[in-house]
């Protein structure tokens, strides 16, 4: 095996090219070094991309933040700015293991882990997150929403990266939440996880929702009928019934022995239905 | 297979050391370095006995490679004692009784110190989720977290 730093993104896509899928990127290694320790993955070459310029860094942009790839859990929910405006995305990256893990994990490998459980993604995909991607045909930008494409399967290109991941600006009565079952208070991964964000009206009504949910099928879901559910009303019963209705119908989890198919499927809406509910309050103590 | 040249801080001294490309920080540590502090409980993130900190933050360092040590500054549980006097933590971890075998303790020590490094009145219940990652067979969590606030209590200055 080789081990390189690379100085910068663009070398670390051409060694991701040249390795034709031998070489890994290394993040917080808390996925990738516990997959090389059981001999799941064997990379040829390791490139670690947290030398590269930007990497670190938060920064702020049109009003959002672009959070880059190497920015581990613990810093992000250092960072008063992200806090205040996506705090649903902090809580998700914020559930993921230990302190220790937290002093290394981040959104990025999280999200390229590619797990349907992964707790950063729910909420990055509610908040309608975009991750910028860096290969040999130059950079383009995609919804995080459309980067995973099955379980430990992505929508990269060979000799691709993600860089960073833009948070967007959001109008001022607007807020997010996400929740996750899981057997104990700490340490373990999601049975069911919900996460919403929402938009209020001058009236305090519901404008603008998006729901996503995770370990409820192969990948994170965005339920767009479970947002139509509720958008227009102010979480009445009846909104929040219609809620729980849509994504109990988005569903198709595994049976195991953490958790059976209706189990996951009746806590993934009582979990929207909450998330909903915190949002809905962070949002209106906003105004 | 090439080797790495390192170079790094361990508790303030710069020290360098060869390791293969796949080699723990927590390997080279021990077995490079030296400091055998830092324990192999389970090397995959979960027990927290290879606890250290790596540019300030407490990290796994059974999941951290050797390599990226390099130009980093690592702190581990040698570092806390100073000449022949131990760190209030370590004293307080004697004196309640909080280690039977010790396999946690270097772990949970390096863990406590930066947590109360953050926080130095840290609640019952911030301990015990800040240490969530740092896994106990023997002596049990109640008396370490008891070591952990009698210790803080010192360190501000409130008793004895
Ligand atoms: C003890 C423990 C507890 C955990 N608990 C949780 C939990 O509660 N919830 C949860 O969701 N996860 C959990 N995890 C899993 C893991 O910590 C997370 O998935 C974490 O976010 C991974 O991030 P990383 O930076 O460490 O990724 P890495 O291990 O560095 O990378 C993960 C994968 O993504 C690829 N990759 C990384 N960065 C990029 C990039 N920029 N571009 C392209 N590919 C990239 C890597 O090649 C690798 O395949 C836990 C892990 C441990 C060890
Ligand atoms: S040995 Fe590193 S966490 Fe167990
Ligand atoms: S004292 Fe033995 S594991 Fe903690």
């Amino acid at each position: 095996m080789q081990f390189v730093t690379a100085q910068s993104t663009a070398e670390a896509a051409r060694l991701l090219a040249e390795s034709g899928g031998a070489a890994r990127v290394l993040a917080g290694g808390t996925d990738l070094l516990v997959q090389m320790k059981s001999g799941m993955v064997e990379p040829a070459t390791i490139i670690d991309i947290k030398k590269i310029p930007g990497m670190m860094e938060i920064t702020e942009e049109d009003g959002g933040y672009r959070i880059g790839a190497g920015v581990p859990g613990q810093m992000l929910g250092e960072h008063a700015g992200v806090v205040a405006l996506w705090p649903g995305v902090v809580e998700g990256c914020e559930l993921i293991g230990s302190t220790q893990v937290q002093g290394r994990c981040t959104m990025v490998g999280n999200l390229c882990n590619a797990s349907p459980a992964a707790d950063s993604v729910p909420p990055m995909v509610a908040a309608n997150a975009v991750a910028r991607i860096e290969g040999p045909d130059g950079s383009r930008d995609v919804p995080v929403a459309d980067i995973p494409a099955g379980p430990g399967k992505l929508n990269l290109k060979p000799g691709e990266l993600i860089t960073s991941i833009f948070l967007p600006a959001r109008p001022k009565r607007a807020s997010d939440a996400y929740l996750r079952f899981i057997p104990r208070t700490e340490m373990d991964i999601a049975v069911a996880s919900a996460a919403v964000s929402l938009e209020l009206a001058e009236d305090g009504s519901i404008a603008h929702a998006r729901v996503a949910l995770g370990a409820v099928g192969p990948k994170v879901a965005l339920v767009e009928d479970a947002a139509r559910a509720i958008e227009g009303t102010t979480l009445d019963d009846a909104a929040l019934d219609a809620l729980m209705a849509a994504c109990r119908a988005a569903c198709s989890p595994i049976n195991d022995k953490r958790g059976t198919v209706e189990f996951r499927t009746q806590v993934a809406g009582v979990l929207a239905k909450r998330a909903a509910l915190i949002a809905k309050d962070r949002a209106g103590e906003k105004q | 297979m090439k080797k790495i040249h390192v170079t790094t801080k361990v508790n303030g001294d710069e020290v360098e050391f060869l390791c293969p490309p796949e080699e723990t920080l927590l390997d080279a540590l021990r077995d490079r370095l030296g400091f055998s502090g830092a324990k192999e409980g389970c090397g995959t993130g979960d027990c927290g006995a290879c606890s250290v900190t790596l540019n300030g933050r407490l990290v796994c360092s059974c999941l951290v490679l050797g390599a990226e040590a390099e130009g980093a500054e690592i702190s581990t549980v040698e570092g806390l004692a100073h000449g022949g006097e131990l760190h209030p933590l370590q004293q307080s971890f004697i004196d309640n009784a909080a280690l039977q075998c010790g396999i946690c303790t270097p772990g949970i020590l390096v863990a406590a110190k930066a947590l109360l490094e953050r926080n130095p009145d840290p609640s019952d219940s911030e301990i015990r989720y800040w240490l969530a990652g740092n896994l106990c067979r023997c002596t049990g969590y109640d008396k370490i977290i008891k070591a952990v606030k009698i210790a803080a209590a010192e360190m501000r200055g409130e008793t004895a």
